[in-house]
């Protein structure tokens, strides 16, 4: 990465290293993703895919590197929810919803508005919120079980809500870990073009395993092993790479 | 609050060993009475019964310098106005303290009424002359106690007119240990002695420098405060050199009481640490198995003092296994019943386990009775012993040695077995170590029957320095939740090294800010400390704990 | 939206019986004759008005634990400081007509060879100011302990056991004579409040109303913050912390704010309990007294509110019964409590129930998928 990239990409992250208990998860991970880029993060288990959002997100503080925002704030100074305030969303791998709120609820939470104490405890709710919540609703296919609990939605559904949630958050980044485990190649040939058309207008970093589900997505690839980039390009490019059909495709 | 405790305990001890040594003395006295002597000693005791007070004087004298083996129970016995005689027979009785009456001369049961008898009376000449006679009675007494005893006492009183007397002891004495005494108190004596000459001087406080206490202390200031030229440059070097002995003494002394009490912690904190570290479940009924531990150890003594009094020095070893079979049992009961419907809701745990401890306490209370129970300590953990500057009771130096084997043992266990080995593997990654085939569930319940063992052995060991009641495991529960925490979860160094510098922080803060103000500022200290660092002072990492 | 009224049918309820009591109770002390089957006795009263100050301390402890998944073990120590900062208005009131007769100093200081009034004394002959300190105190300490421990997200047990380790400290220090709050003893022998004898019938049937209405008061406040979109955030806080994190709330600031509100609440209900029952002393901060006010809540249902009230009043009315009774059961009793409820009534009473009537409506409509149990891992 030259110094020309630090002003100009959305994110970027150079010689980032995280160790656990002596465990180096991310030995010198560098990536920067343009403004209203998608970007899709292939890698084996263990190689730091996760450790990395992690990071960008503020739950794990580097050991060494730097992580920027927007061209110049520096992310490791912030905590998770000044991150989050800043315009940064996040799927997790584990879909995480809130179980005893309804599925409605979730939304709401999720929906980009003011998330200090007092707007929460005194705050009216504005007007139209009740059109984006059953917009992101529909968009999300879960309009049927609004009023649901979240505890009691499927795997495949509660994929969905954290999309869905993601959506309302309406971020500049999306971090999307892992959208499709779990769904059927219908709901994954959905959730691709879901994704390509929220790309749109938001930078995009997608982890995935599914191979054809990064294929259709059709953007550029970077894969992670061993807590480093061994290898980025279009996804014909880094398959044919023989240290990734090495670590990761297989022969 | 255990200090005084244990203090009490420690006085009880003393009077049973004085009731043990008076029985003793009489045993001696009968068994080795010297016939011998036996005229010269009629003489003497009739004086006693010549009811006049010079004739008792004369008598006092006499006695002590006949060596007679009553001697110096008449003697006492005359001293508390129990020296009794019978006017018409002119037969000289004493009672002992219980009110037993015994013939002076042989020392044996008198089979008399003490209805007929009179009192030898005293005044101050008597009584002049009794101090004296058993000042010299000491020095020069066969029995090597009591000479030691009168080393010392002559050490603190510095009573001069004793001085021929240390001397010519020192001469006779064969004991190095009794000779040093009486070298210290000639040196006392001759630190303040007017017509001491310079090299005695010099001597002395050679002498009292080597002993370096606080009397010694007294003693080199007030010799500093006469003297002049060399002596007081003497005096002033040892006093400075002693200064710094005792302070550091004294922080020694602080060091030990603190590692005595962090020991305490660390007993009562370890089963702990292996539950919660296991299982991140809090148990709250912890403090009850250590209270079962305890009454474990009292119903032992108590079979013990009821069918083999003769195994009362091995009430403890009998009780420790047998506490941990109890406690171990019990705590496995609670994992099974209770706490296995409830992991992963460690708040719920908390509160369940919490009930149980209730349930425990009451059971105890209407088992046992509300009351403190007595539990003795075996001849072995009563006594102390001096060691240079310190002072050290025998019953916290073997809670401390006990404390230490079994930390090496709960150590040698993990690392060593392979239980140990499958347990780690759970604390580390429970979901990891199940899918590699390691059965959780026992592990758990083995876990949990393991900490609860060493909390029963714990309250064996705390029996000997706490009140036995159906309140004990309370009074410790807190502390020991904050050594764990504090000391970091899963991390059994971790809780010895917490355990063990609260101990002694405790001790150290004492002083300044008086018990109850300390152990509030530790607490305070420990919820700031836990705040800054939520993982303890040696904490697991990793997305396990994480959860 | 789901149904945002403040008042649902069980609110409805808990609203109309504790207004009637507050009404009818002094009515049927203070106006029925004492051979009517309607009088209630001053007995009762000083007992019923007790165990509403425990439902609001209750109330004040479900909105932290219940809502904000916060389980505090040091609730107590809110309650009491409430209450002493009560008892020392009180002690004050005394002036002259004590033991020692001093118009400025309380007994306990005259005995202690005081000579002035200690300065955290000052200002408590008035009432206003009592009243101000009573919500202060324990605020203020609430906010401190808050301050710290959520902003370094010391959370589930640990923060469970530090506030057991805080009321603690608490009730060690109020034990030393020297802190200036009556050591031992604590504070006592109160003659009068705001001119009124405290001993008084009329006193202690308006002292009982007050309860009943400040524990309406409490449970209205609580409910409207669970209502809130506040409320929502708590709850999600109680699910999934970190992710309410990762969606830009700071987690800390909603703690602070409810646990602080909870103690508040809390301090009202021991300024409440103290010129009813006469005393206040330092075992009120004993930590078992904190986890006993946990098992009312567990017992009545956590997170629904009326069932933290209802639990509080049931399991005290068992107490009574039980101490005065069969004295040597009560703690079985209360021990079983504990395991039993955590074991098979996780939800309580008012849980349970609600999620009946819920699955019976639910079936009614014919709507499948019931509730999964939230189960951490
Ligand atoms: N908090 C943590 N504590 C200890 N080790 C961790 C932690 N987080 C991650 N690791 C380790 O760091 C390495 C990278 O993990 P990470 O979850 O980032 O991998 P990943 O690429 O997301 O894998 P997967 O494809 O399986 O999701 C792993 O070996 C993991 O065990
Ligand atoms: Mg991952």
């Amino acid at each position: 990465m030259d110094g020309k990239a630090l002003t100009s990409s959305l994110l970027y992250l150079d010689g980032v290293k995280v160790s656990f208990d002596g465990y180096q998860a991310l030995r010198g991970l560098s990536l920067a993703l343009t403004p209203g880029e998608m970007r899709a993060i292939i890698g084996p288990n263990g190689a730091g895919k996760t450790t990395m959002m992690d990071v960008i997100t503020g739950k794990t503080r580097p050991d060494e590197g730097d992580v920027y925002f927007a061209g110049s704030i520096d992310l490791t100074a912030l905590d998770e929810a000044a991150i989050a305030e800043l315009g940064i969303g996040r799927k997790f791998q584990k879909p995480t919803v809130f179980e005893s709120h309804t599925v409605e609820d979730n939304v709401l939470l999720a929906l980009k508005a003011p998330r200090a104490a007092a707007a929460t405890l005194f705050g009216r709710d504005e007007a139209g919120i009740h059109r984006r919540i059953d917009a992101i609703l529909a968009t999300v296919g879960l309009s049927d079980l609004r009023a649901h609990l979240a505890g009691g939605l499927s795997h495949g559904q509660k994929q969905w809500l954290e999309i869905g949630m993601l959506l309302a958050q309406d971020p500049k980044l999306l971090l999307v870990d892992e959208p499709v485990a779990g769904m059927t190649d219908a709901e994954t040939a959905q959730t691709a073009q879901l994704l390509r058309s929220i790309a749109k207008d938001h930078s995009i970093v997608v982890v995935e395993h599914d191979m054809a589900f990064v294929r259709d997505l059709g953007v550029k690839v970077t894969v992670l092993h061993e807590g480093a980039v061994i290898a980025e390009g279009p996804i014909d490019q880094v398959s044919a790479d023989p240290k990734v059909i090495e670590v990761y495709l297989g022969r | 609050m255990t200090a005084s405790f244990g203090r009490g305990r420690a006085a009880v001890a003393a009077t049973r060993d004085l009731i043990c040594g008076i029985a003793l003395a009489i045993l001696l006295c009968l068994a080795w009475g010297t016939p011998a002597r036996a005229d010269a000693i009629d003489d003497t005791l009739a004086r006693f019964a010549s009811d006049k007070f010079p004739e008792t004087e004369k008598a006092i004298g006499e006695l002590a310098a006949s060596g007679a083996t009553t001697a110096a129970a008449i003697l006492d016995a005359l001293g508390e106005n129990r020296l009794l005689f019978n006017p018409s027979t002119r037969a000289v009785y004493y009672k002992d303290a219980a009110g037993t009456l015994f013939d002076a001369k042989t020392g044996e049961k008198a089979g008399v009424e003490a209805g007929g008898l009179k009192k030898v009376r005293l005044n101050n000449a008597v009584r002049g002359a009794l101090e004296a006679a058993k000042g010299d009675m000491s020095i020069l007494s066969p029995d090597p106690a009591r000479r030691l005893a009168a080393a010392e006492s002559v050490f603190k009183s510095r009573d001069q007119s004793a001085f021929a007397k240390v001397e010519a002891a020192l001469a006779k004495e064969t004991d190095t240990r009794i000779k040093l005494a009486f070298e210290q108190a000639r040196a006392a004596l001759l630190a303040t002695k007017v017509d001491a000459s310079e090299a005695q001087r010099l001597e002395a406080i050679a002498t009292l420098r080597a002993r370096g206490d606080q009397d010694a202390m007294g003693l080199l200031e007030a010799a500093s405060a006469t003297a002049q030229g060399a002596v007081k440059a003497a005096a002033d070097s040892a006093i400075a050199s002693l200064n710094l002995t005792l302070a550091v003494w004294k922080n020694l002394q602080n060091v030990w009481y603190g590692l005595s009490l962090g020991s305490v912690l660390l007993l009562a904190a370890i089963g702990l640490a292996i539950t919660f570290g296991v299982m991140g479940v809090i148990n709250m009924a912890h403090g009850e198995m250590v209270m079962l531990g305890a009454y474990t150890t009292f119903i032992v003594q108590e079979w013990i003092r009821a069918y083999q009094p003769g195994l009362f020095d091995y009430s403890l070893a009998i009780a420790i296994p047998l506490a941990f079979a109890i406690a171990g049992i019990a705590g496995i009961a609670i994992e099974r019943l209770v706490i296995r419907f409830l992991y992963g809701r460690p708040l719920e745990t908390l509160l369940a386990t919490w009930g149980i401890s209730l349930i425990l306490q009451q059971a105890v209370r209407t088992g046992f009775g509300p009351n403190n129970r007595d539990v003795g300590a075996p001849s072995w953990m009563a006594g102390s012993f001096e060691l240079g500057g310190l002072s050290i009771t025998y019953g916290r130096m073997w809670i401390i040695v006990f404390t230490i084997g079994v930390f090496l043992a709960l150590q040698l266990v993990l690392r060593a077995t392979p239980f140990g080995l499958r347990m780690r593997a759970v604390t580390q990654n429970r979901r990891m170590a199940s899918s590699m085939g390691i059965n959780t569930n026992r592990i758990d319940a083995l876990a949990f029957g393991l900490g609860s063992g060493i909390a029963g052995i714990a309250g064996v060991a705390l029996s000997q320095i706490d009140n036995v009641s159906p309140n004990l495991g309370q009074s410790y529960i807190i502390d020991s939740f904050l050594v764990v925490v504090f000391g970091g979860v899963g991390n059994l160094w971790g809780t010895l090294v917490a355990a063990l510098s609260l101990g002694v922080a405790n001790k150290f803060l004492e002083p300044f800010v008086g018990a109850v103000l300390g152990k509030i500022l530790l607490l305070v200290f420990i919820i700031l400390f836990i705040q800054k660092r939520p993982r303890g002072l040696f904490a697991l990492k990793g997305r396990a704990v994480e959860a | 939206m789901t149904s945002a009224r403040l008042l649902d049918l069980r609110g409805a309820i808990f609203a109309v019986v504790l207004i009637a009591a507050a009404i009818l109770v002094p009515i049927a002390a203070l106006a029925v004759p004492p051979a009517s089957p309607f009088h209630v006795p001053a007995y009762v009263i000083a007992l019923t008005g007790k165990y509403l100050c425990y439902a609001l301390l209750a109330v004040a402890l479900d909105l932290v634990w219940g809502y904000c998944g916060i389980l505090s073990l040091g609730h107590g120590a809110f309650f009491a400081l409430g209450g002493y900062a009560m008892g020392m208005y009180l002690m004050r009131q005394i002036g002259a007509r004590g033991v020692y007769a001093n118009p400025n100093l309380p007994d306990f200081m005259v005995f202690l060879n005081w000579h002035d009034l200690p300065v955290a004394w000052w200002g408590f002959n008035s009432f206003g100011y009592a009243l101000l300190m009573v919500l202060a105190v324990p605020g203020v300490l609430a906010f401190a302990f808050g301050w710290f421990a959520f902003r370094s997200r010391v959370t589930g047990v640990y923060l469970s056991i530090i506030t057991q380790a805080m009321t603690y400290a608490l009730l060690l220090a109020f034990f030393r004579n020297d802190m200036g709050f009556g050591g031992n003893n604590g504070l006592t022998d109160f003659k009068d409040i705001l001119g009124w004898n405290v001993q008084a019938e009329p006193t202690r049937a308006a002292l009982f109303s007050l309860s009943a209405i400040a524990l309406l008061i409490g449970y209205l406040i609580a409910r409207a913050v669970t209502m809130s979109k506040f409320g929502k955030v708590l709850v999600a806080i109680r699910d999934a912390e970190s992710r309410t994190r990762f969606l830009g709330y700071r987690v800390e600031n909603y703690k602070l704010l409810v646990f602080t509100l909870s103690a508040m609440m809390a301090g009202v209900a021991g300024a409440l309990y103290v010129p009813q029952v006469g005393i206040i002393n330092p075992s009120e901060f004993a930590p078992a007294n904190s986890i006993e006010a946990v098992i009312w809540v567990a017992v009545g249902g956590r997170g629904t509110l009326v069932g933290a009230a209802i639990g509080a009043v049931l399991v005290n009315f068992g107490k009574t019964y039980f101490t005065g009774a069969l004295p040597e059961y009560w703690l079985f009793a209360l021990g079983a409590l504990f395991v039993l409820v955590t074991l098979f009534l996780p939800k309580g009473i008012v849980g349970t129930l609600g999620q009946l009537f819920a699955r019976e409506r639910r079936a009614a409509v014919g709507a499948r998928g019931n509730r999964v149990p939230a189960v951490a891992e």
